[in-house]
């Protein structure tokens, strides 16, 4: 098991208020973390600290050190393209381009400058096999993505973040929006995949996090309370606010 | 009254108001079209205005409004596709940026006389550009610029901050995703800005009476060297446009068959209007559906 990311002392704040007080985190290669935690406890602002998403936030300071395959992200060498290239994302609403399912999943690698027509054909037809959408979309590749159902689209987007096959895919409550029988879909394809890929996905499901992920960090106030393989924490938590937290007693 | 009435009674005063506004705008273009229609003819769209006897046609007119709203959109557009760009998109929120969104407000209820006015001295005159295509269509320009700005700021904001965020996580730079993402989706908002604004340039005729003048000069349609005088192309001679043609031949006209002149060309104008606007709708949706494969 080798670590793929590492998150040392993270501190972030916005103006004078500090959001992150010091997140320690060490994400395992292939493996499915769940960040859980109430609402506000920073855990999505810590997901998006690991491909630079809060960049572009006013008056934001991050200190501390992420490293993705042992280079320092937030150094100034950091190429953000080819970190956000090996590093994807997907949203908590979907977010297909207005253009056809296609262009959608092409898009990425036209941009990485892949040319060869062959190539993207294939790489388009095994994205679209892995987010498990090929069937729905295979006679309408032309159409427009948008049009598909909101499960469809997560899947999309979900296809389109693997086309450029990325080493870790960050995922911000990716199945929140949706209806259960398209959130137990991703689901399915998320645990059909986490043999290939390290997925990161914040999640207020708490089932959610039970059944599909590997290990699990619990978040609070900015504070990371603990964290640890999913079953031992579901079971016998360290501490009693995890506990309470499972429980189901506040949040 | 009990909610059943008063929700009954609400809809039939919604019904009555907007009936108000279906019958006027149905009896003005009713109106223009029934008095105006039955004296165009082949003759009239390709025969010269004349001064004294009756018979003149919109020819010139005709092809200077279109020529005008062209020069205009050329000129206006990238600035307002730049300058809306900036507001929506780079601007940050503090005093600079209201203080500019501001004088765009202002600016977008200047009355047109003020604009043509303003023109006249500046280009006009300043600039001895004298009364030409050119100064009208830089006065039309300044007409049109804060509308535009507005609009087409308005269709930019409008696409969802997730789609800029999922470009941004793909990798894209702030300028790919707003070139490659924001703006095709932003397409059909433009256009409709666009649109609205090119009705505006081809009914405007108050800030082109001190700008592009009021006479027409000699056209040769066979010349087509943008340098050479007589050329339909040349952005120095003075144009009268259709709309100016109307308030012309109204207050100043001698000719003995002035109202129905003018009747035939507010006619042509608002048939142009009509077919602008179709014909813009129909390109951009052909444009928007190509950029985005929508069906």
């Amino acid at each position: 098991m080798t670590t793929i990311i590492s998150a040392k002392d993270v501190h972030l704040s916005y103006g004078n208020y500090e959001a992150l007080h010091g997140v320690n985190l060490n994400f395992q290669e292939k493996e499915l973390t769940a960040l859980i935690g109430p609402s506000g406890c920073g855990k999505s602002t810590f997901l998006r600290c690991l491909n630079r998403m809060n960049d572009d936030i006013e008056n934001i300071k991050i200190t501390g050190e992420i490293k993705f395959e042992g280079q320092n992200i937030y150094s100034s060498k950091m190429d953000l393209v080819k970190l956000r290239k090996e590093v994807g994302m997907v949203f908590q609403q979907p977010t297909p381009f207005p253009f056809s399912v296609y262009d959608n999943v092409a898009y990425g690698l036209k941009i990485a400058g892949v040319k060869d027509k062959d190539l993207i054909d294939q790489r388009v037809e095994e994205s679209l096999k892995q987010a498990a959408i090929w069937k729905e979309t295979k006679d309408n590749l032309k159409r427009n993505a948008q049009a598909f159902s909101g499960g469809q689209q997560q899947r999309i987007c979900i296809a389109r973040a693997l086309a450029v096959r990325p080493k870790v895919v960050l995922l911000d409550e990716p199945t929140s929006a949706l209806d259960p029988i398209s959130s137990s879909e991703i689901e399915e394809t998320l645990m059909e995949l986490k043999h290939q890929y390290t997925f990161i996905m914040v999640t207020h499901n708490l089932q959610q996090a039970g059944r599909i992920s590997d290990q699990t960090a619990f978040l609070m106030n900015g504070d990371l309370i603990e964290a640890g393989p999913t079953e031992e924490m579901f079971i016998a938590p360290e501490k009693q606010i995890t506990s309470d937290y499972l429980n189901g007693r506040f949040g | 009254m009990d909610a059943k009435k008063k929700d009954k009674l609400a809809t039939a005063v919604i019904y009555i108001l907007v009936g108000i506004v279906v019958l006027i705008l149905a009896g003005i273009l009713g109106n223009i079209l029934i008095t105006g229609v039955p004296h165009l003819s082949w003759h009239f769209l390709s025969s010269e205005a004349s001064s004294y006897q009756a018979g003149g046609g919109v020819r010139d007119q005709l092809f200077n409004s279109l020529y005008l709203l062209v020069l205009t959109t050329i000129i206006s557009l990238p600035i307002a596709l730049g300058a809306a760009i900036y507001l929506a998109e780079y601007a940050k929120d503090n005093w600079i940026t209201n203080l500019i969104r501001t004088t765009i407000q202002i600016l977008s209820s200047l009355p047109s006389i003020v604009v043509g006015l303003f023109g006249y001295l500046l280009f006009v005159v300043q600039f001895g550009l004298g009364f030409s295509i050119i100064s009208g269509a830089l006065a039309l320009t300044f007409f049109n610029l804060p509308i535009l700005t507005s609009n087409i700021e308005e269709a930019i904001k409008g696409v969802p901050q997730d789609q800029r965020e999922a470009g941004l996580a793909l990798g894209l730079s702030n300028w790919k995703t707003i070139r490659g993402i924001v703006l095709p989706a932003a397409l059909p908002g433009i256009l409709t800005g666009i649109i609205l604004s090119a009705g505006r340039i081809f009914g405007e005729a108050a800030a082109l009476i001190y700008t592009a003048g009021q006479s027409g000069s000699t056209i040769n349609y066979a010349d087509w060297n943008p340098f050479s005088p007589t050329s339909p192309l040349n952005v120095m001679r003075p144009a009268e446009t259709l709309a100016v043609h109307i308030w012309k031949v109204n207050t100043e006209g001698i000719i003995p068959d002035a109202t129905i002149v003018s009747a035939a060309t507010s006619a042509l104008l608002v048939i142009v209007v009509i077919v602008f606007n179709l014909g813009a709708r129909y390109l951009g949706n052909k444009l928007y559906r190509k950029l985005t494969a929508a069906k």
